[in-house]
């Protein structure tokens, strides 16, 4: 296999000098100069500018990114199935030059509600997210705490060693499990070498596999929040329970706990939204038995080719997720109104 | 830039040849081709020596299942320039579809080495004009570990299909792990074969006996994939894989290049199976047309035809190339096969929309045993 592509990144950055232009492309640097000069008027005309404007670049994140996909997706989940390029129909056509029709299906969501397929795969992806979501609060709250309450020359080290895995593909560490978790890979060597089990542990492939990679995936995401939470609560609090004469295990659950609730939200919401929809994990690690909405949307879009309806998984799913963020934003909403 | 940007989501395991020293650039318009190919499907050096010949610069990209391929092609602008889609059902419904070009015959001098008899299986375009080149062909079948297998069975019917699709067969296998492949349109169309059914009718009720017979041996049967029973079988991790006939050869190779101890056997079976063929064609928005015929044309040239049926282990449709095979490839009646041989195995033929959704269901429903 040829490597030569591959140069590490330090010596290609290196290489390249500062960033500029690809030979050919110094126009496209002046097109987008230009662009910009015209946004910048055209802000300034609906009067966003400054401290207005700055607030307003998350909405136009959100649409550029969020919106439009969903508006491309949701055009899709209303059409109807065709073998063709692209494989569906058009929603809007001109019959005349002035007259324009549009045809909505909505068959591809009463389908989702006929056939149980989807309904279990949606439980089941549910459930999976919710265990991995448990498995990495439990597993994530003493380390963010750890973290947290550690010396404060010793954080970034650990904060390091929690970030640190992101160096290397996700994709590459999910591949090192099935090296692992294999029937003759390093877990079950190591503990038939230690003798505490006679036979090869089958792991991989079963639904055990794809908790341990989800949780050893997402794990950072539910760290982080809940160190940046527990990392600025205020200590003096403790000291006034221990004064108060409550012990530590009472101070933790009467004073700790309850203030750490934001980053336990913000972390599960973090874990929780991605498993769901999770398909690669799944996919390399479990078995065929494995029933997720992942590789159902998989199925529709290449093995029945059927876009329409693969769309409608797709939004009947994010529906799905908007719920629990809803749920986030009202929990977020009524604490900030009672410290009001 | 914008077509290098979508090669670079496209390339999932992408090889990039680099070298961008064309100096040949004025002979050549286009000094650059992405050939999208199956994996493991290629001679050892075929694509260096492409670009030492030709000053063309290959983007080499891989899949595992006609159902990637497809899905990209129909998505449109997928930058590819030479793809390799098996002829049923897939090529066939493809060309009717619209989405590939006629190949340009003047630029494919070597067109002629293609054996005119495979040539005829392959669907040509509403007035007869050709969109593909033959690459290779070969069957569905299974690998075994005899070893393995004669410790749990030692008068096991190794030459049958019996070994997978017999519950009380199979179900001595099950603790050295059996494979099956992961798409529907490869798999029920062989059992539906193997209960003395039609594989081509669009029968619901054959279907459901199919899927009956596949959930009986369902806890037998470790995973369903398209191209992990490869390496599986070369370490021993599974003792029986279904799947085509180079990828078994390439897994017994792998396990003697690995000196592991492990001996793999490809079987076509005795009730016969599928017998498929994968074309060399040119998608019609490909962005390098010309470089994809300058492609196509070498890899049709005899020593190259022979240099990847010796590395990969598939038959080749070339005939000029045979005397160059290995006398172990091109002698195997497994490989290479014979009349009688042939004369037992099938080809698939498109199903209607309707009929691969109820499959695909019914796959769903065997393959996750609910």
């Amino acid at each position: 296999m040829s490597r030569k592509g591959f140069l590490p990144l330090g010596q290609r950055m290196a290489e390249a000098g500062p960033p500029s232009w690809p030979h050919g492309l110094q126009w496209l640097e002046q097109v987008l100069e230009g662009l910009w000069a015209v946004c910048l008027v055209v802000l300034r005309r609906l009067g966003l500018v400054g401290r207005r404007l700055v607030v307003n670049l998350p909405f136009f994140w959100l649409a550029l990114f969020f919106l439009v996909p969903f508006a491309i997706v949701l055009e899709i989940s209303f059409a109807e199935s065709d073998f063709g390029q692209p494989p569906y129909t058009p929603l809007f056509e001109w019959v005349e030059p002035s007259a324009l029709a549009i045809r909505i299906n909505l068959g591809n969501y009463t389908f989702l509600l006929q056939d149980s397929l989807y309904i279990l795969a949606y439980l089941n992806s549910l459930k999976i997210a919710a265990i991995s979501t448990v498995l990495c609060l439990l597993i994530g709250y003493p380390m963010a705490y750890a973290i947290a309450r550690a010396d404060p020359r010793w954080r970034p080290a650990l904060l390091m060693l929690v970030i640190l895995p992101f160096w290397t593909s996700f994709l590459i560490r999910v591949y090192a499990w099935i090296g692992i978790l294999n029937s003759d890979g390093l877990l079950n060597n190591f503990l038939l070498w230690l003798g505490v089990i006679g036979e090869p542990l089958a792991i991989r492939h079963t639904e055990v596999a794809i908790y341990i990679g989800i949780v050893y995936s997402y794990l950072p995401f539910m760290v982080l929040p809940l160190y940046a939470n527990l990392e600025k609560m205020d200590r003096s609090l403790l000291e006034a329970a221990a004064d108060l004469g409550c012990r530590p295990i009472r101070a933790f659950l009467t004073v700790t706990l309850p203030l750490s609730l934001p980053g336990v939200l913000a972390g599960s919401l973090l874990v929780f939204i991605p498993a769901v929809g999770e398909f690669v994990i799944p996919e390399l690690l479990g078995g065929s038995d494995n029933l997720m909405i992942g590789k159902v949307l998989w199925d529709e879009f290449f093995a029945n080719r059927d876009w329409p309806v693969a769309s409608a998984v797709a939004i009947a799913l994010l529906l799905f997720l908007v719920i629990p963020i809803m749920l986030f934003q009202w929990a977020q909403g009524r604490q900030q109104e009672r410290r009001t | 830039m914008h077509k290098r940007f979508a090669l670079a989501l496209a390339g999932g395991v992408a090889m990039v040849s680099v070298a961008m020293t064309s100096t040949m650039g004025a002979a050549v318009a286009q000094d650059r081709v992405n050939f999208y190919n199956w994996s493991d499907y290629i001679g050892e050096s075929t694509i260096d020596d492409f670009t030492a010949a030709t000053g063309v610069d290959v983007v080499y990209d891989v899949y595992d299942s006609n159902d990637i391929l497809e899905a990209k092609l129909l998505a449109g602008s997928s930058g590819y320039d030479v793809v390799v889609p098996s002829a049923f059902p897939w090529f066939h419904r493809q060309v009717a579809a619209g989405i590939y070009q006629p190949l340009d015959l003047s630029l494919l001098p070597n067109f002629g080495n293609l054996d005119p008899a495979l040539m005829e299986v392959v669907p040509k375009g509403p007035n007869g004009e050709d969109f593909a080149a033959m690459y290779a062909w070969g069957t569905t079948g299974f690998g075994y570990n005899p070893a393995m297998i004669a410790e749990r069975m030692p008068d096991a019917p190794v030459d049958s299909f019996d070994m997978i699709f017999d519950p009380e067969v199979v179900a001595n296998f099950a603790d050295c792990g059996v494979s099956i492949l992961g798409t529907a349109g490869e798999v029920l169309p062989i059992v539906l074969h193997y209960m003395g059914l039609d594989p081509n009718a669009e029968n619901p009720e054959d279907l459901a006996a199919a899927e009956a017979l596949l959930a009986e041996i369902r806890p037998h049967i470790r995973y369903f994939h398209d191209s992990q029973y490869i390496n599986d079988l070369a370490t021993g991790e599974i003792c029986i894989g279904m799947g085509f006939s180079g990828d078994i050869y390439l897994a017994a190779d792998r396990a003697a290049e690995a000196e592991n101890g492990i001996e793999i056997r490809y079987v076509v079976p005795t009730e016969g199976t599928n017998l498929w063929f994968d074309l060399m064609a040119i998608p019609a928005d490909a962005p390098n047309a010309e470089a994809a015929h300058t492609l196509i044309n070498f890899l049709l040239e005899p020593e190259v035809m022979a240099s990847m049926s010796n590395y990969v282990w598939y038959a080749n449709p070339v005939p000029a190339s045979l005397p160059m095979v290995d006398e172990e490839i091109a002698g195997d009646p497994q490989i290479f096969l014979g009349e009688e041989m042939i004369a037992r195995l099938f080809v698939t033929t498109p199903r209607t929309a309707g009929y691969e959704r109820l499959r695909t269901r019914a796959w769903t429903r065997i393959r996750t045993g609910r």
